[in-house]
């Protein structure tokens, strides 16, 4: 059986995260120290030789992204995206709270690479308390003096989905409607307010501290070679152990739902997992033997994404669940880009025809290449991933939908 | 404009607007003007009495008195002559009579302006510190400036202070006069003045005129005509016995209309070519009916000197024709034959007479029209004047110019300084707009703009009608209760027949250069209608 | 300049240059529906996709740098069906009454799905939303059942404008453009340019001052000069039947050089006085303080009868001449050389003090 291993979790009730004397104690901020005894281009160096990839969903590599920051153009910034809109996703917010300092120092950190004077953390409008909290430990992070000039500042999010793309979130944070940009220019070259800006999710900043202290390579060797290191996972639904774990990325599918998971609650059997978030595909039975690392995850029509383990027994109505994801993307569009504002209120509309048991196969047929198109055509990840419950679970439980035609 | 229009829109760094109500007057000028401002950075100093659209985006907006610009000028200089922001090689090398000015300038201290004004001292500094340390500063002006007694000192004020930053004779920089009609610089520049040929040729000068005498083959009067104020009052003392007017309105433009109108009635004999019944027309004893500038083909020219193409779409109504069609049958009818082809022919004769236009032809205007001086054919045209501050007269010379107050100040029995002018949604005297269904059914009638505070003071609440006098007549309109407008002013429009702005104001106050009346300051008084008046 | 190939051929385009730019200078046509050169770029209507070769997603190509040695297909057959998808999802909420709209045949949206051959949609499973036309200004239409959601209007009223007077309101298939408050244009800070009306690609912004005149192929479009202020503007009057039946912007700089197709409400809405029914048709004289209608003859042999015996009894300085800041350079020219040459004087004038 393989073992929790946890760098980002790891003061995790350890500490007291009201208290930064405790995270000093436990060897806080030397990550910072050292960092910043470095030249940027070497810690840049050091990030990109431990092989960290984006926690967020996308899963660039980090390193790479910092590197994109052109020198000597004026003010850059440093956002966390705290946004965790994803449904059954809670890994940000445990572990701010378990452990605010981590999330500081790492965005430090990040800032001596691009030499920012200015950090975001964009918080989900949800979690209030989470922004007392970030806001105690920053005023004791600037009364320790720990962060130097780097200053911090906690912006409320007002519950748009898509304002985790990160893009959407820099026009946020200006003040604008959540609508996501272009890409490119990349945020690295022109973010907020026109400046080079580099967004990471928590969990990325997170894993910083150690990896600055022990070294890339030291976390190279973690997990998969590809996708290294460990990754907090939400276990969620119909799983006997609804909990959070830190585990290294070369575990399987079945290890998390089976091993840490416990099984199916109740003794009922198995029928799909969704992994990533409402936006993940749904993974069958034969599939879970797969590596949670975010390039097997793809291999597979799934995401990581966001680490969220949604399980689902076999009393479960795939055709209603996907109906009622169908209806989330419905309501989260923003409306900017046609295939998504326009493709995602069609999709609603077939697949409630479909449960309903008004559909016809045509209306499948329409569902499946109005998605195949939104995968490739919309503008950002929302529209881009927003077919992939549907067209997974038409992949591997096409009898489900097929039961629900009308008769004709 | 000794600059062009997409100059504002980014090459200026620093915009000072006075006198002009851009957005609503020059409606597309004003929107570069915003772009320039709110998109690239450009500073933005707006000065005048009713708080308009531009001061909303301004860095610094003076809500300065109606008649007192070259206070506001002067005080301005003075701040940058005492914090040694003015351009000292530019006024060495370029300029004259610098000494004189700055003599003038000393008592204007912003301290000294603020009660003439009404602006607070220390935004005059601000401003004055803004424009004067821009790397490349833009006046833009119109009426505001002009119609006044000193017209001609405000705009020379305009002009020592763009001399005394250097601000002239590059791109962004420059004195820009907004003006008001399609063609009012075109004729100008062809010499619709009584004091000048075409470009701006003294009809007192030999050789001009003996040019346009060969040209002409007639010979021609040497000395200067009467400017259009004076014929009026000329006409009323029985010196001019003819009037031909061509395409205007006196009858609404022109102050004081009653004494129009008796001066109208006193001439004898009076044509008006026009393309409607307007209110000049009236009093004509012959109406020709003119064509529209829909109907024929020409040029304009517009503000930055760009001689452009009019094109005809339609024919024109009826048996009316083209004005140059009409002025040739004329002249031909009286001794004179004049035979043109069509309006490039006209053209053609005019460049060899008009140095600034002699290098354009319709086929080069084909390209987006030409800006003068154009002297020859390969000539590129003009963007900007007095490039490198190399002026057309040598040297610039600045003017020391005081303070004088307008010809009407307010007093007890008229408390209120009356500003007229006009609106986004109307044009002029509404001979044409008030006949563009949409416009005028958007904007039907005058509104009176009156300090929201001085209003309630007199118990009159927005929307109600209000009589407005002067000591030449009274109107009744609907009163626009708003504080976009400075207490002690009132502002309204001249484009309704119904309440034809012009009874109110003075023919009496004219620049004594320019003969511009004095429409932006009369002395008027504001009551409240009873009930009884109000109904009937 | 860089090299790269679209559609199996190797182009040329300078670098910097988007996919979009490269196609065109290249001679290959991409539909597009939010992009207009001299607006903010959006990206959001997705018609311009192109397939990058290594590249998992569609490029929108108006907001895709070219790079060397891309390779490019602008029409391959998911490219097409992709488009196809888009116009179909924006024909199943786009209200088609094309034979009485003011766009028909002037539209790029019917173009498009004429090109794509979108007779009808697969997604019209339910209506969107039915929005009532109410504004009720007399200026300009606007029908959101006829449109897309490109935002070219409120690019255009932002930055040409710079209004600021509309922008997007809620969010997903609710979204549309709208005033704040979702007021009347009036009491929003329009200022009624339609500059909206220019950059629309669909019905969904028309004039009202032309509504029904005439079709945009009926129309001759003669290039001109405003009448209006001394900005110079220029545009184009639509021509249909020797009536003047709406005003349209020439966008070009050799077009257009002052304003680039920007005017304001007097510009593009202001043009019916040309029409009215009280226009001045035929001379008039006037007798016993009335006016009776002449001929030309009649009317110019009495004016030249009577300016001359004005002029022999009176001398020529007893006569004026009013030229005008309406009339055209060569009418201004000919005015003042009739003054001076024939009349003998040099009173003449204009109104430029007034």
């Amino acid at each position: 059986m393989i073992e929790e291993k946890r760098i980002v979790l790891r003061n995790a009730d350890n500490i007291d995260p009201e208290d930064i004397k405790d995270y000093l104690q436990a060897g806080g901020y030397r990550g910072l120290e050292k960092a910043r005894s470095m030249r940027t281009i070497d810690l840049i160096e050091e990030v990109k030789k431990s092989g960290l990839r984006g926690r967020g969903g996308a899963a660039f590599n980090c390193g790479l992204k910092w590197s994109f920051v052109p020198p000597n153009r004026g003010a850059t910034f440093v956002v966390c995206n705290l946004d965790e809109g994803e449904p059954g996703t809670y890994k940000d917010r445990t572990i701010v709270q378990k452990d605010p300092q981590t999330l500081l120092e790492g965005m430090a950190i990040c800032a001596h690479a691009i030499n920012s004077k200015q950090g975001y953390i964009y918080c989900r409008g949800e979690y209030p308390y989470v922004v007392e909290l970030l806001n105690r430990a920053i005023g004791q992070a600037k009364e320790a003096g720990v962060l130097g000039d780097f200053d911090i500042e906690v912006r409320m999010g007002a519950g748009a989905y898509v304002c985790g793309e990160e893009t959407a979130l820099i026009e946020s944070l200006e003040g604008h409607r959540g609508e996501p940009r272009f890409k490119p220019p990349f945020p690295g070259v022109e973010g907020l307010w026109g400046q080079p800006t580099v967004v990471n999710n928590v969990e990325t900043f997170a894993n910083l501290p150690e990896i600055v202290l022990n070294g890339g390579e030291w976390y190279a060797a973690i997990g998969a070679p590809n996708y290294t290191g460990t990754k907090v996972l939400t276990l969620t639904g119909d799983v006997k152990n609804r909990i959070f774990i830190e585990v290294p990325t070369t575990t399987t599918l079945r290890e998390v739902v089976f091993g840490f998971g416990g099984g199916i609650k109740d003794d009922k059997k198995f029928k799909a997992v969704q992994v990533g978030g409402t936006s993940g595909g749904f993974i069958p039975e034969h599939l879970l033997d797969t590596q949670i690392d975010a390039d097997s995850m793809r291999s597979i029509g799934a995401t990581l994404g966001t680490g969220a383990v949604f399980v689902m027994d076999e009393t479960r109505d795939i055709v209603d669940i996907v109906t009622r994801i169908a209806k989330f993307f419905e309501h989260e569009s923003c409306g900017k880009c046609n295939p998504c504002r326009e493709g995602t209120y069609r999709a609603y509309e077939i697949m409630k025809k479909i449960n309903q048991g008004q559909a016809v196969a045509q209306d499948i047929d329409n569902l499946t290449v109005l998605g195949r198109v939104m995968e490739k055509a919309c503008l950002c990840g929302l529209g881009q991933a927003a077919p992939s419950p549907t067209l997974t679970t038409l992949q591997h439980f096409y009898p489900e939908y097929q039961a629900r035609l009308r008769a004709q | 404009m000794t600059n062009s229009i997409g100059e504002l829109e980014k090459d200026a760094k620093c915009i000072f607007v006075i006198g002009s109500n851009t957005t609503e007057n020059h409606p597309v000028i004003g929107m570069k003007i915003k772009k320039n401002v709110l998109y690239n950075g450009a500073k933005l100093i707006v000065a005048d009495p009713r708080r308009i659209d531009l001061a909303s985006i301004a860095d610094v907006y003076m809500p300065h008195l109606p008649g007192s610009d070259v206070a506001l000028f002067n005080a301005m200089m003075n701040v940058i002559i005492s914090e040694g922001l003015a351009d000292e090689n530019f006024i060495a090398e370029h300029t004259e009579g610098y000494e004189a000015m700055a003599e003038v300038v000393k008592k204007y201290t912003p301290e000294y302006a603020e009660p003439i004004t009404g602006v607070p001292a220390e935004k005059i500094r601000q401003a004055a510190r803004i424009y004067a340390e821009s790397d490349a500063a833009a006046i833009c002006y119109a009426m505001g400036i002009t119609q006044h007694r000193n017209g001609t000192d405000n705009v020379k004020s305009a002009c020592n202070l763009a001399m005394l930053t250097g601000n002239i004779g590059r791109p962004g920089t420059g004195v820009d006069p907004l003006r008001g009609q399609n063609n009012v610089q075109g004729a100008c520049d062809m010499g619709g003045l009584p004091t000048v040929f075409t470009a701006y040729q003294a009809v007192t000068n030999d050789a001009a005129r003996e040019k346009f005498e060969k040209a002409w083959g007639v010979p021609l009067p040497g000395h200067a005509g009467t400017v259009l104020t004076e014929v009026i009052n000329k006409a009323h003392h029985g010196d001019v016995r003819a009037l031909y007017v061509l395409g205007e309105n006196p009858m609404m433009s022109d102050p004081d209309l009653e004494h129009v109108e008796e001066a109208l009635e006193k001439i004898d004999f009076v044509v008006v070519q026009d393309i409607f019944m307007s209110e000049t027309a009236r009093f004509a004893d012959v109406v020709l009916p003119g064509a529209s500038f829909a109907e024929k083909d020409g040029t304009f020219s517009n503000t930055e000197r760009r001689v452009q193409r009019v094109r005809k779409a339609v024919s024109p109504p009826g048996q009316a024709r083209s004005d140059w069609e009409i002025i040739c049958d004329l002249a031909t009818r009286m001794g004179y034959p004049m035979s043109y082809a069509n309006s490039e022919e006209i053209f053609e004769e005019l460049r060899t007479l008009t140095p600034s236009y002699a290098g354009m032809t319709y086929q080069r205007m084909e390209g987006g029209g030409l800006q003068w001086p154009c002297p020859t054919e390969v000539h590129p045209g003009t963007p900007f004047l007095h490039k490198d501050g190399n002026f057309s007269r040598g040297l610039g010379a600045f003017t020391a110019i005081d303070h004088i107050d307008p010809g009407e100040m307010p007093d007890q029995e008229y408390p209120i300084r009356l500003s007229t002018g006009r609106s986004l949604y109307h044009y002029h005297t509404g001979t044409m707009t008030r006949r563009a269904s949409a416009l005028n059914e958007h904007v039907p009638a005058a509104e009176l703009e009156i300090n929201a505070g001085q209003a309630a003071e007199m118990g009159i609440k927005d929307g109600e009608l209000v009589k407005i006098s002067t000591r030449r007549g009274s109107l009744k309109m609907k009163a626009k209760v708003t504080d976009k407008i400075a207490r002690g002013v009132a502002f309204t429009t001249f484009h309704f027949t119904e309440t034809p702005a012009n009874v109110l104001t003075s023919a009496e106050f004219l620049d004594p250069v320019a003969k511009i009346p004095e429409y932006k300051v009369s002395a008027a008084r504001i009551d409240k209608l009873s009930a009884e008046e109000m109904t009937g | 300049m860089i090299t790269l190939t679209i559609n199996g051929r190797e182009v040329q385009t300078p670098r910097g240059s988007t996919i979009l730019e490269a196609c065109q200078r290249n001679g290959i046509s991409i539909p597009t529906l939010c992009y207009d050169p001299d607006l903010r770029l959006a990206g959001s209507c997705r018609m311009c996709v192109v397939e990058v070769k290594g590249r998992p997603l569609y490029a929108a190509s108006c907001v895709t740098p070219a790079e060397s040695n891309m390779i490019i297909e602008t029409d391959s057959e998911g490219i097409v069906a992709a488009r196809k998808v888009i116009l179909e999802l924006l024909a199943a909420r786009h209200h088609f009454n094309c034979q009485v709209c003011e766009k028909n045949a002037n539209c790029t949206f019917q173009d498009y799905c004429y090109q794509y051959g979108i007779k009808e949609s697969r997604y019209e499973y339910g209506h969107g939303a039915i929005y009532e036309i109410t504004d009720p200004n007399p200026f300009l239409e606007r029908d959101y059942n006829k449109c897309i959601m490109c935002t070219r209007c409120v690019r255009a009223c932002e930055e040409i404008t710079v209004a600021r007077a509309i922008n997007v309101k809620n969010r997903g298939h609710e979204a549309k453009i709208s005033t704040a408050f979702d007021g009347n244009l009036a009491d929003s800070p329009c200022v009624f340019c339609g500059q909206c009306v220019m950059v629309c690609p669909t019905g969904a912004l028309t004039s009202r001052v032309s509504a029904g005149m005439g079709r945009s192929y009926e129309v001759d479009k003669v290039l001109t000069t405003c009448t209006y202020c001394g900005t110079g503007c220029t545009f184009e009057l639509n021509v249909k039947d020797d009536r003047v039946v709406g005003v349209t912007s020439d966008r070009t700089i050799v077009g257009s050089p002052v304003n680039k197709g920007a005017l304001c409400v007097k510009g593009r809405f202001g043009w019916d006085f040309i029409h009215a029914n009280d226009r001045l048709t035929t001379p008039l004289i006037k007798e016993n303080g009335e006016f009776r209608e002449a001929s030309w003859d009649e009317a110019l042999d009495l004016v030249a009868q009577r300016l001359g015996e004005i002029k022999t009894e009176h001398g020529p300085d007893s006569m004026a001449m009013f030229t005008s800041a309406r009339v055209t350079n060569e009418e201004n020219y000919l005015a003042q050389k009739f003054t001076r040459a024939v009349l003998g004087t040099n009173n003449v004038d204009h109104c430029a003090r007034l």
